[in-house]
Parts: C-alpha cells; structure tokens; sequence
C-alpha cells in the first residue's frame, strides 16, 4: 500500500543524506521525498511517500524514528490528510493543438506561465492523480518537459505535527 | 576556562572518565597528540593499526561496560578503522570515535588524506557528527558520549577538523551545560499493560522458553535475568552474543540456541508454547528458516530498540523498555500473582528436554594421535577454571568455544557476533586486559583470524600484556572448509591456509613466548605451563585436527527442528 510519511527532522547538514541511506540501505522503496525548512528554521519538514506492505512500513517509521536527526514523524495516510504536489509542464503547442491544450489545462485549473509561438508551460498543483490525468490527457507526444515537486502532505482538522 | 580544542577534548575525555584512549596518529590529529603528550591522566594505546584500536576499545567496552574510545587520523586512518566500527554497530557496542578531518576550509576539496568520513561511516555507526566550529566542539563530544551509551547503544563518530584542534585558538569551556537533544530520547520503562499482560501469559505457559540475547549483558541486567528465570524455574537458552548472562553450568540452562547451538535448545525453542525473548533480535542465525520458526509459539519481546521488534518475526506481546527495568518489574508481578504455574505440565516439558538433552548433541570422536580442537578447549576451561576472559575470532574455533566454555558470568565472552569479524580476537584482548590488568584473558583463535591483526602482537609487548593466545591450527579456513565439505561436494576452493608462518618463531620475534603443541597428551601440560607464565604473552600454537566439524548444525534453509547432528550419532539413533 502507499503511505504518505511526513517528518519533522533537525535542520542539519547530513540529515537529508541519512533518511535517503536508510532506504537505499535496507531497500525501502520510496516514489518521492521533499523537504523543505519551517517556520521554525531549526527544523525542516519532509514527506516521504513510500509502498510496501503493513510490515515494511513499520519498519520504516521505526527505523525513521531511530535516526537521530529525526525529531518526530506521522504516517499521514492513518488517517484524513491533504496532499499537494507542484508539477511544471513544457507542452508542445502548436496550430490546432494549442487551443485544445489551454482547455484542458483550464479544466484541471492549471495556469500558463510562459507562451511561445511553440509552446506553454503549465504550473498545476494537485494530488498525483490529477498531474497524471493532466499529462495523459494532453498526451504524451505533447509533453516537451516534466518537472514535479513530489508530494507534500499535512494532516486535515485538529491533529498535528509539531513539537 | 579558555582552552584549545585539543585541550577541550582532552577535559571533556577526563570528565566522561575515559582512562584510556586506542589511537594511532597523524597529520590530522598532531594537535590533539600534543594535548595528549601534555597530560597524564588518560593513557593513550598506541597500536599497529587504526583496526586493531577500534577491536581493543570495543573489548574494552564488551568487559567493562564502560564506552571504548578511539582517536585516529583522516584519510586512511578513518578508513582502516570502519570495519571496527561496523564490527561494534552490528553488536550494539558504546564507542566513541574520534576521526581527524582536514582543516574546514579545505573540506570537499580532496585536499590531502580527506575522505568523507560522515559519508563513509553513516550506514555503521549509531550517529555521527562534524564538528562545525571550536565553540561546538565541547557539546558535541557531551552529546557522542550521551548517544553512544544510552539506549540501545553504540557506535558515534566525532570527525574533527583540524583547524578546530589548533592550539592557538582558544574558547570558554564548560562541561557542565546538561545534554539537549529533542530528536533523541531512548525509551527506558517498560509500558505497564504491556507488561501485566507479559507476566500472565508467562505464567500460563505449558511449554515455555526463555530465550536471552547480548541485550541482557549490554543493559547489565544479568542480575534481574537470573531472578526472573529461577523464578520461573522454565528453560534458558541464551544466543551467542548473551553466553554469561545465566551460568552455563546451572541444570536450567540449556545451552546456546541457533545454527551450532545445542540440540536440545533447539528443539525446546520449536516445541515452545510461550516463548520470552529478552534482549534479542531474531538473528538469522538464531532462528534458521523463519517460517519454520517456533510454529506453536505466543511470543513474548523485550527489547530497548522499538525497531528490533517484529523486524523478523512477529511477536504476540512486544515490550520496548530498559531490559532490566522491565525485568524487575516482571520480577515482582510473578511474586506477587495470584495465580500459579502449572508445575505439573513445566515437569512433563522439562522430562521432554532431558530427552533431547541425552542425545548428548556436543560429544565428539576423542582421539589420542591427534589433537582435537573441542579437547583444546575442554582443558582451557579446566585450566582458567572457567573464569578467564575469553575473546575469539571467527570460524569453527569460535563456534567450540561458544559450545565448550561455559560461561558463568556475563561479559566475559567477547566475540563478534553481528559482523563476524576475522581479526577481532587479538586486539579486542589488549582492550579487556588493560580493563583488568589481574585478570587471565585468553584469545582464542585460527591460523587464519590470527593473521589479520597479528601486527597487535607489538602493542602487546609495549604494553605489557600477558594474554595467553590459544591458536587452533587446523591449516584450513575451517569454517569456510566445513561449508564447502557440506554443500559444494568437498571442493575446497581457496580455503587452505597455505605457506603458514611459524607462529612460534613469529611470536618470539615479536619478543613472547611461543609454544607448538602437536600431541593431545601435551595439551593440559602445555596450558599449565602457559598460563603459568602470569607476566608474559604466550601463543600456543595448536596443530589440530584438520577435517572437523562444528557440530551439531542447522544448514541453511532447514528449521530448527532439522539440525544436522554428528555422524557418530546418527549412526547411534539409527
Ligand atoms: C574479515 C573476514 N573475512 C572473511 C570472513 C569469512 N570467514 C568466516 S570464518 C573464515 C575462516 C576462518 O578460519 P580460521 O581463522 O582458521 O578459523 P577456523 O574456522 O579454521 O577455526 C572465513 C574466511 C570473515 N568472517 N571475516
Ligand atoms: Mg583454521
């Protein structure tokens, strides 16, 4: 099952460079990580989102929460949460194409940051879902250029993570 | 107090009462050698190479229980000493390393004898720290220290720029500032409901096993281990990193469990209905095929380290806490419980052990023309009287000392057991005998192990160090041999131990006493004689039987229920 992860890790140097090691070192899988410092700048705040069965994703948070540089942490997908990605997309746009791929952007309430004669970047947040509907719609032979941020994620309502 | 770096961590040394300091210099580090050379309050051991100081603080800490200290030089110096400090990870071992860096400004400029030593040890230690500026320098080797020994211990890397260590630059010292650390707070007691729910299933059991691991000997709860287990009066097995923590010789114990553990322990862990795993972590070579693993079993986990529980197999009732608190607060329930043991059905159990223990799974063919390696260390545990330090190396040597001495007390069985490190034996002596200075400690060895830190042999005589080395030489990589007689049909690649040296003269070289022993009737005299010799180092260099094997044995894949016994005995049971 995916599990969305999120962190709450010392501001270090090397901090980053462990929770990576960690995965590669006991072979978690892991389908992106962002991290980014808070509010607090002594700390930054990362999601991990990851996949394996009951078992492994114990492990992980287990072995996440032995790490020294890591100061508290949330499996997210335990209960509601929000998750945003950023994605910026060069689309091929040309004749005809073009006026169809300003609708389905606006479908998926993307935005156009930058026109050419040939071409539009789109900036679009959403779940992964959506950013994958959004590229399979304008179709893969319109696609010049994918960035994406990864997941973010923050639990809905009351509950939080914060020290 | 305005102090250097290097007098920093000298102070901050003296006030972690660190006596001694395993190192080897160079350019990275010749300011904290002058601090050094400037004091006398710690001692610093000078060995032969940056492994041998890891091993020797690591037997230190193994002995002592005290954290093992280590100072070695960038580049090379941090590299050399990894497989120590991977050595000590994987055994859960307190250390403090302290690793030179290049000067800061130089950092990530493969300026001379750099490495990324934070990269480098990052996946083997338990955390490791740059030093980021003088003024740091003091706090972080406090929080090394804290990390290192607390919890579930281990290994921490303190890597210091040079340029941090200058005795010119001085700042404010104060040791006193307590430990802060938000994102590091070991668990210590056990959770009560866990525990009452523990105690009950553990005094329903029918068939009940205690199983123990280096956890109990780590946390020093060998005390409050022996209280619980005679309590219970059940069966205890103990895993080959937690031999000492119940007396080897008490009837309750029934040997060590696993690949060459003993037959009947084996057998009691597969038939168990309750089992209790105390400071264990379902090694690999303890469980054997893990499907196979305690079929019938609720099974109990103490343990400090929340990640070690249901890593390999699932446990019924997990416990994460300090091993002897949790301990004594167990102790105390069972005492005060209103309900009983079946003593009825604990002696049906135990009269089924002694079933198993009967097959007698240790005994081997005696000979009088050559010198059997399991005879070797039935005599040494006559001679020590069962009292001696017993370090090892790896391979079929260590496997009969595990089976053979029997250890009574805890800490005195200092082996590699996570990382099965060659080369681990003799170092790791020099850390224990400096520890006890009046105390007999042995190293128990092959001709293969014993090469891979014999440069030690210096340290020792610079020293002092009467450790008596107790050479199985059965010119074969043994262990390795024995594996491939078993399961590659007797091709013995590469496991001959060809154009040995003469470990005699080699030992009198290096200003000891050596002694070849070839004949099974000059083994005890041999060792008398040996251990006589109360202010020297001797090496025995024991010419053994080339072809044995480690007995009894779980073969790869099999369950614990299907251990390879000794052919003379299944020619008994057949
Ligand atoms: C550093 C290292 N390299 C390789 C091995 C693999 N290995 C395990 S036991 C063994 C043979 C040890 O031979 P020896 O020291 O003569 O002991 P014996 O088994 O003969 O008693 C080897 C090569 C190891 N454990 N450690
Ligand atoms: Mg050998």
């Amino acid at each position: 099952m995916r599990h969305v992860i999120a962190v709450l890790l010392e501001n270090e140097s090397g901090a980053l460079s462990r929770v990576a090691g960690l995965f590669s070192a006991r072979g978690y899988n892991i389908e992106s990580l962002t991290v980014a410092p808070t509010h607090d700048p002594t700390m930054s705040r990362m999601t991990i989102v990851t996949y394996g069965t009951e078992r492994v994703v114990e492990q992980i948070t287990k072995q996440l929460n032995k790490l020294v540089d890591v100061v508290r942490l949330t499996d997210l997908t335990e209960s509601h949460f929000l998750e945003r990605e950023i994605m910026l997309i060069k689309l091929r746009a040309v004749e005809q194409s073009r006026s169809e791929i300003k609708r389905v952007a606006d479908i998926f309430r993307g935005r156009i940051l930058d026109v050419t004669e040939t071409s539009y970047i789109v900036e679009m947040t959403g779940d992964a879902e959506k950013l994958d509907a959004f590229m399979k719609s304008v179709g893969k032979d319109n696609i010049i250029e994918v960035v994406r941020s990864g997941a973010t994620g923050i639990a809905r309502g009351e509950k939080s993570l914060r020290i | 107090m305005e102090l250097s770096g290097g007098e920093i961590l000298i102070q901050a040394l003296k006030e972690e009462e660190v006596e001694f300091i395993f190192g080897y210099p160079g350019g990275a580090v010749l300011h904290i050698y002058d601090a050094i050379y400037q004091q006398n309050s710690i001692k610093h051991i000078l060995v032969r190479h940056e492994q041998g100081a890891t091993h020797a603080a690591d037997g230190y800490a193994r002995a002592t229980g005290k954290p093992g200290v280590v100072l070695v030089t960038s580049g090379p110096g941090a590299t050399n000493a990894v497989t120590g400090i991977a050595t000590a990870f994987m055994d859960s071992i307190p250390m403090v390393i302290l690793t030179g860096q290049v000067t800061s400004r130089f950092i990530g400029s493969d300026a001379f004898q750099e490495v990324d030593c934070i990269g480098i040890t990052r996946p083997c230690v338990k955390h490791n720290f740059l030093v980021e500026s003088l003024e740091s320098l003091s706090d972080t080797l406090k929080k090394a220290f804290h990390v290192a020994t607390t919890g579930r211990p281990g290994p921490v890397v303190v890597d210091i720029p040079k340029d941090f260590t200058a005795p010119g630059v001085k700042t404010e010292f104060d040791y006193s500032v307590p430990v802060e650390m938000r994102s590091y707070s070991p668990p210590t007691t056990g959770h009560p409901g866990q525990i009452r729910k523990a105690v009950d299933l553990i005094m329903s059991a029918k068939r009940p096993m205690i199983y123990s691991g280096g956890g109990v000997v780590l946390g020093d709860a060998s005390e409050s281990f022996r209280e619980f287990c005679r309590k219970l009066s059940y069966p205890v097995t103990n895993t080959l990193m937690g031999l000492g923590a119940f007396p080897a010789t008490d009837k309750q114990f029934v040997g060590m469990l696993g690949m060459h553990g003993t037959y009947e322990a084996n057998m009691a862990m597969h038939g168990c209905d309750v089992l209790i795993a105390v400071g264990a972590r379902f090694d690999d070579r303890v469980t054997g095929e893990v499907k196979r693993f305690c079929p019938n079993a609720q099974i109990v986990h103490i343990d400090v380290d929340p990640a070690s529980i249901s890593k390999t197999v699932t446990v019924d009732i997990p416990i994460v806490g300090d091993v002897g608190q949790v301990l004594e607060a167990m102790n105390r329930q069972i005492e005060e419980a209103d309900r009983e043991i079946d003593r009825a059905a604990i002696d049906l159990w135990w009269s089924e052990i002694e079933k198993w223990r009967g097959t007698n799974c240790l005994q081997y063919d005696k000979s009088d023309s050559v010198i059997k390696p399991q005879y070797v260390v039935e005599k040494l545990y006559e001679v020590t009287k069962g009292d001696a330090y017993l370090t090892s190396d790896v391979g079929q040597h260590q496997m009969w000392a595990a089976q053979f001495y029997h250890f009574d007390k805890p800490r005195r069985w200092i082996n590699s057991g996570g990382l099965g490190t060659m080369g681990f034996g003799l170092p790791a002596a020099i850390g224990v005998q400096l520890a006890f200075p009046d105390e007999i400690v042995a190293c128990i060895t092959g001709e293969a192990s014993i090469q891979m830190c014999i440069q030690e042999l210096s340290t020792c005589l610079q020293y002092d160090l009467p450790i008596k080395i107790i050479n199985l030489n059965n010119r074969y990589m043994g262990m390795v041999r024995q594996w491939q007689e078993f399961s590659y049909e007797k091709r013995y690649s590469h496991s001959y131990m060809d154009a040995l040296p003469d470990f005699v003269r080699l030992t009198e070289s290096y200003g000891h006493v050596g002694m070849l022993i070839d004949k099974p009737g000059d083994v005890e005299s041999a060792m008398q004689e040996a251990f006589a010799m109360k202010d020297k180092l001797v090496f025995l260099d024991f010419i053994t039987d080339q072809t044995e094997n480690v007995y009894p044995m779980i073969e790869a894949g099999k369950g614990q229920d299907e251990m390879r016994l000794h052919p003379a005995q299944n020619r008994e049971l057949a």
